[in-house]
């Protein structure tokens, strides 16, 4: 996490935010809406309708010119090269040593265009990192610090997009998922995504920031009667924690190499990135692996508590990365670094929960999976 | 966020109300703490009987989010917890100054606690 000493910067929707009653938090160095009203009630919207999440915070990048796709595979461990125009991958930024600096969803606009988007904490040093990979090509990197992200996600997501004014986009329909098309909003275009972070069908919509309460505006219009509501980062959080998503920060980090998280296949086979190597070297027998956790009752495991192999052990096999109660299904959810001879599906572990231990069952992610029609 | 807090209450600086009848206090947590904590899905509550001292955590009050402690604005006992409340947490959102309120104490001295005005400048309303 960065330092917090300056002020907050403000999305570029913060208005709509106030006016919404919203609450707000200091997350890497924004000030953004956490909840609206009930992260619970914007929860179980996003599964059962639809929940409009601003995103500004993220960072967001193009690489340009002929040498695009292979400046691209220069910095991450994806093959951007061999992806089609309007196609997107989920990617991995590594150090030398295979550590995780961020993950980041690539995007192939056209064949010398490439969008990336990246975790708002890691804006900087990813940047700095590409800019860095990719010198002497013919490409040129550009932060998009001026665009807004606004993203709708849920069921009723298409539904929302086709109906709302103003927003043009060819073949909205048809848009397969993990797609990336170009579009208008008015006369203003923007890129409009089949992506998220939630789980469930839905969009991410990138437009100059100057445009985007417009578009908010609109959206939200078009959503109510179809039960969107605006949902902040907390309901964010226990969605992609419910749909076994990373989290920077929390399962990713520089200490951790992607097959610890089960993301070796991100890491293409041809990569020569930095840390591709040391990402492709198997998990070691004594490499924690990242797994779920389930429980019983309403008392959630947390962030940073200690796993234990039984209840009167004293050294930890592991650490909860992240969790919560499940809104969706009802009883606690956790992922947690353990020890291998702990990773295997159904065994009992415990958790230190301020002074007791609960019992957890390993299980495989993701803890929620949306039924597809 | 303007919402008043009720003047007849006294209040700490750990965000909890106290209401004192005779010599029995009931002890809730403010609108303000409740929307910090956000939507909340789990109370601890010690039973009836326990003795519970002044400034000790005496119980959890967990958000999706995170996990809030309970502490006690007095020296006393336990005559009774909100067992609703507990069963349906989301009550001390709701409502954090009617049924949501959390533990019955009896207590020897009444405590020091500060009023509505004094509490509301804490929180900067």
């Amino acid at each position: 996490m960065p330092p917090e000493s300056s002020p907050s910067r403000p999305s570029p929707l913060q208005a709509e935010h106030e006016a919404a009653g919203a609450s707000f938090v200091d997350f890497a160095g924004w000030s953004m809406p956490v909840r609206f009203d009930s992260d619970l009630a914007e929860h179980r919207a996003v599964r059962e309708a639809a929940g409009l999440f601003d995103l500004s915070h993220m960072a967001q990048f193009t690489l340009t010119g002929p040498a695009a796709a292979e400046a691209a595979d220069h910095a991450l461990v994806s093959r951007v090269q061999d992806l089609e125009a309007g196609r997107a991958k989920y990617s991995l930024l590594l150090d030398d040593d295979g550590g995780v600096l961020d993950d980041v969803v690539v995007y192939r606009l056209a064949d010398d265009e490439v969008l990336v988007i990246a975790n708002a904490a890691n804006h900087d040093v990813v940047v700095r990192s590409v800019r860095e990979r990719v010198e002497g090509l013919d490409v040129i990197v550009t932060d998009l610090d001026d665009r807004a992200l606004i993203a709708v996600q849920g069921p009723q997501a298409a539904q929302v997009l086709a109906e709302t004014q103003g927003l043009e986009v060819d073949d909205l329909g048809s848009l397969g998922y993990y797609r990336i098309a170009a579009g208008s909003f008015g006369a203003t275009p923007v890129l409009l995504a089949r992506t998220g972070y939630t789980g469930e069908d839905g969009f991410e919509i990138s437009i100059p920031a100057s445009e985007a309460a417009a578009l908010w505006r609109a959206l939200r219009d078009a959503g109510e009667p179809l039960g969107l509501v605006a949902a902040g980062l907390a309901a964010r959080d226990t969605l992609r924690l419910e749909a076994g998503m990373p989290l920077y920060g929390h399962e990713l980090g520089t200490s951790i190499r992607p097959p610890q998280a089960a993301l070796a296949r991100v890491v293409a086979a041809s990569s020569t990135a930095p840390g591709a190597e040391a990402a492709r070297s198997p998990l070691g027998p004594d490499e924690r692996r990242l797994v779920g956790l389930v429980g019983e009752g309403r008392r959630a495991p947390r962030a940073g508590y200690a796993v234990f192999p039984d209840e009167s052990a004293t050294d930890p096999i592991g650490e909860i990365t992240s969790g919560a109660l499940s809104p969706t299904l009802g009883h606690p959810i956790a992922m947690a670094y353990v020890d291998p001879a702990s990773a295997a599906s159904d065994t009992t572990l415990y958790v230190d929960l301020r002074g007791s231990r609960l019992p957890v069952t390993v299980v495989s992610l993701p803890f929620y999976r949306r039924k597809k029609d | 966020m303007t919402d008043a807090l009720p003047d007849d209450l006294g209040y700490t600086a750990e965000h909890e109300w106290v209401r004192i009848d005779g010599d029995t206090a009931t002890i809730g947590i403010t609108d303000y703490a409740a929307q910090q904590l956000g939507d909340i899905v789990y109370l601890d509550l010690p039973d009836e009987g326990a003795d519970v001292s002044s400034g000790a955590v005496v119980g959890e009050i967990e958000s999706t989010k995170s996990v809030g402690e309970l502490f006690s604005p007095l020296d006393g006992t336990v005559l009774e917890k909100n067992a609703d409340a507990e069963a349906a947490p989301e009550t001390v959102n709701g409502d954090p100054y009617g049924a949501g309120w959390l533990l019955k104490v009896r207590f020897a001295e009444q405590p020091a606690l500060l009023t509505a005005a004094e509490y509301a400048a804490l929180i900067g309303r």
